[in-house]
């Protein structure tokens, strides 16, 4: 069987299954819709968390991200595992106990203000429909690899299976489809990983097998990485920051962005009780991790792995490493997998000195600049997208083709699997806030159900317009999803329950300066509505405020957020009594029902 | 009534408290131990590099699941102890 009809296979066989859940729970109402029926238990919402959580950044990106920046990437690591500690004990317990179908609901409630209410569904939309736009571009990307069909194609197939499930099925169907979507991506992960540790450190487990002795030259396998690359002039591997500010507000954003994000805190409407909604954060996180764990071993033994393949004299113990370093392998020798990647143009090579070996090293390093000449070498030849390791990992690995087949699947369903739950969070803000609490609060509730498959189906030709014609900026996006989360609903959601004295007009002045700040920052140096070329200054670190970069101004957001929230409603007047009261009730469990309709 | 009112104030004055403790090891393990102290621990050997750069990479998530799952716990005897559980 042709590698070609085997993706296809898994890739179809995974997707009947989906369909057949989402068919199977069909939701019935909009309880079921919106909070899947309120009766999921928490460790299959913890999984369905992890899926709606873990998109293709994660899953085909993240390796990427830390082969190549090593250690000052482990703000991802972090940030994206921490916001669900602050999320577990600071929103998800008490946003349940509240008992209402979504983010704007608690906030207009809870700021007793229909201005806060649509601020907030505007902070929504724009944060979820910026982050489906990354989702349906990797999805296709993903397609197109693995089904040999056009990115176009690749796109609008995507677009076509999350309108089904996400459409017919709702919350229900979603929670379960995401199950299953979880198992599949994280099969599909692990696998590959185990076989790439076994090989090069002998130990099963990938995250301990990065801390292990490398098998081949009998040191660790850090310190070996830290050799390999230090001799072709890149940074160490384990090497430290020197700008810690920027470091930590980066992860401080993305930790506030994780708990601000509204779809992922919906799913914690889906459980039947308070205490259930605090174990299963604990459960998603431990689903997460299993991931995240194995993430920084696959990325640092993938680095490893391709940088011995170039210089193979590097693989086992090596005396001199300079001397290594004189004999790469020749372009007729590499390896097949660098000759399917080289296909789909995700590898390219150009010969430089014309020697017919493959040089690579850090040609942007000044220091390295006389060494690299006195080997005769003209600049690094072989340009590899970070993006590709994950995908490529059973091909370096020589695993079989079935593997190749399942990495696909478990790639396609990241992406649909975090897409299908943010469209989820978009359909409802506009069907249930919009047009049931502020517009037409007569409408039925078959009315309202369609309302939201409407906008649904509105919200998918939407991202898909924009997957189709990317404004060239996935990763801008992305931050930009996160600053806008965290740096406008996350302080207001925890003032709203911290905070009994927060009344309406200091909630929505916080929310528009955290908003309006981040984005001022973010443009500034992106461009103006991230128009390339529109930008008031060049996007280097010499002209970053205190060395802040756009993507870690998300924190700063929050902070001016939560400083002029509580300046602003300090002169203002306190909240009425039953607010108070609604306050009072949100922070003890006792008398929590099912999530409720108005 | 009043009984009630400071039943319920005592509750959420632990949880705070606890809430506070969490977030101090939620802190001192990510920003501290992976970012700013990391070249206090430089000494500290693992695996090839610092007991840093593991808490970077592994050791804060692992924490952080270990303090989720430890909240989760307390509130529960908390929740049964003031009678506030469901």
């Amino acid at each position: 069987m042709s590698q070609f009809a085997i993706n296809l296979l898994f890739v179809g066989a995974s997707f009947a299954l989906y369909i057949g859940i989402a068919i199977w729970a069909r939701a019935g109402s909009t309880k079921d819709f919106y909070v899947a029926g309120g009766g999921v238990h928490p460790i299959t919402n913890g999984m369905a968390t992890a899926a709606d959580w873990m998109s293709a950044a994660s899953f085909i990106s993240m390796a990427g991200l830390l082969a190549s920046g090593g250690y000052a990437n482990s703000t991802f690591l972090m940030g994206w595992t921490g916001g669900y500690v602050i999320l577990a004990m600071l929103l998800a317990p008490y946003l349940r106990k509240f008992g209402k179908f979504t983010v704007p609901d608690f906030i207009g409630d809870r700021f007793y203000s229909n201005t806060a209410r649509l601020v907030a569904v505007i902070c929504l939309i724009v944060a979820s429909i910026t982050y489906v736009i990354g989702q349906m571009t990797g999805a296709g990307v993903a397609f197109s690899r693995f089904l040999e069909v056009s990115n176009t194609w690749g796109i609008w197939i995507a677009a076509f299976i999350v309108f089904l499930y996400a459409v017919f099925g709702g919350m229900k169907g979603i929670t379960y489809t995401q199950v299953a979507q979880y198992i599949v991506l994280i099969i599909a992960y692990t696998i590959p990983a185990v076989f790439i540790s076994l090989e090069l450190t002998g130990n099963p487990i990938p995250g301990l097998g990065l801390f292990s002795t490398h098998t081949e030259s009998g040191v660790p396998l850090l310190a070996k990485l830290d050799d390999v690359i230090n001799a072709l002039g890149f940074r160490d591997y384990t090497a430290d920051v020197d700008n810690k500010l920027n470091m930590v507000l980066f992860t401080m954003s993305l930790m506030v962005g994780t708990a601000g994000l509204p779809h992922v805190i919906i799913r914690f409407f889906t459980v039947p009780k308070v205490a259930d909604a605090r174990w299963s954060a604990g459960w998603a996180l431990v689903f997460i991790a299993l991931l995240y764990l194995t993430a920084p071993a696959v990325g640092s033994m993938a680095r490893l792995n391709l940088m011995t393949t170039v210089y193979p004299d590097m693989a086992g113990q090596v005396e001199n490493y300079d001397e290594a370093a004189t004999s790469p392998i020749l372009y007729e020798d590499r390896p097949e997998w660098v000759r399917t990647w080289e296909e789909t143009g995700l590898i390219t090579y150009t010969d430089k000195n014309n020697d017919g070996r493959i040089q690579v090293y850090n040609d942007s390093n000044e220091a390295f600049a006389d060494t690299a000449e006195q080997r005769g070498w003209e600049g690094s030849e072989l340009d590899v997208n970070n993006d590709i390791l994950v995908l490529a990992n059973p091909e370096i690995a020589n695993l079989p083709s079935w593997v190749i087949g399942l990495i696909a699947a478990g790639g396609i369903a990241a992406a649909l699997s975090t897409a299908a739950g943010l469209l989820l969070a978009i359909s409802s803000a506009v069907s249930h806030d919009l047009i049931k609490t502020m517009i037409n609060p007569r409408i039925t509730e078959k009315g309202e159900m369609l309302a939201a498959r409407i906008s649904m189906a509105g919200a998918i030709l939407l991202a898909t317009y924009l997957g189709l014609n990317p404004p060239g900026f996935a990763a801008q996006t992305v931050a930009l999803a996160f600053g806008i989360a965290g740096a406008s609903l996350f302080p207001v959601l925890m003032m709203g329950i911290f905070s009994k004295r927060m009344n309406n007009v200091g909630a929505v002045a916080g929310m528009l300066s955290g908003l309006v700040a981040t984005l001022l920052y973010i443009f500034t140096y992106l461009g103006w509505f991230f128009i390339p070329g529109t930008n008031t200054l060049a996007n280097t670190p010499d002209n970053w405020i205190l060395g802040i970069s756009p993507l870690s101004f998300g924190a700063v957001g929050a902070m001016i957020n939560f400083a002029v929230a509580f300046s602003v409603s300090s002169v203002t007047k306190a909240p009425p009594q039953e607010i108070q009261d609604l306050v009072e009730s949100v922070r003890y469990p006792k008398g929590a029902g099912m999530a409720v309709d108005h | 009534m009043a009984d009630d009112k400071s039943n319920a104030a005592a509750y959420w004055s632990a949880n705070v408290r606890l809430i506070t403790g969490c977030l101090i090891v939620w802190a001192l393990v990510s920003y501290g131990c992976a970012i700013l102290l990391r070249p206090l621990l430089a000494g500290i050997p693992v695996g090839g590099t610092d007991l840093g750069f593991w808490f970077a990479q592994q050791g804060s998530i692992l924490t952080f699941i270990g303090i989720i799952f430890f909240y989760a716990w307390k509130m529960n005897r908390l929740d049964k102890k003031f009678d506030l559980g469901e």
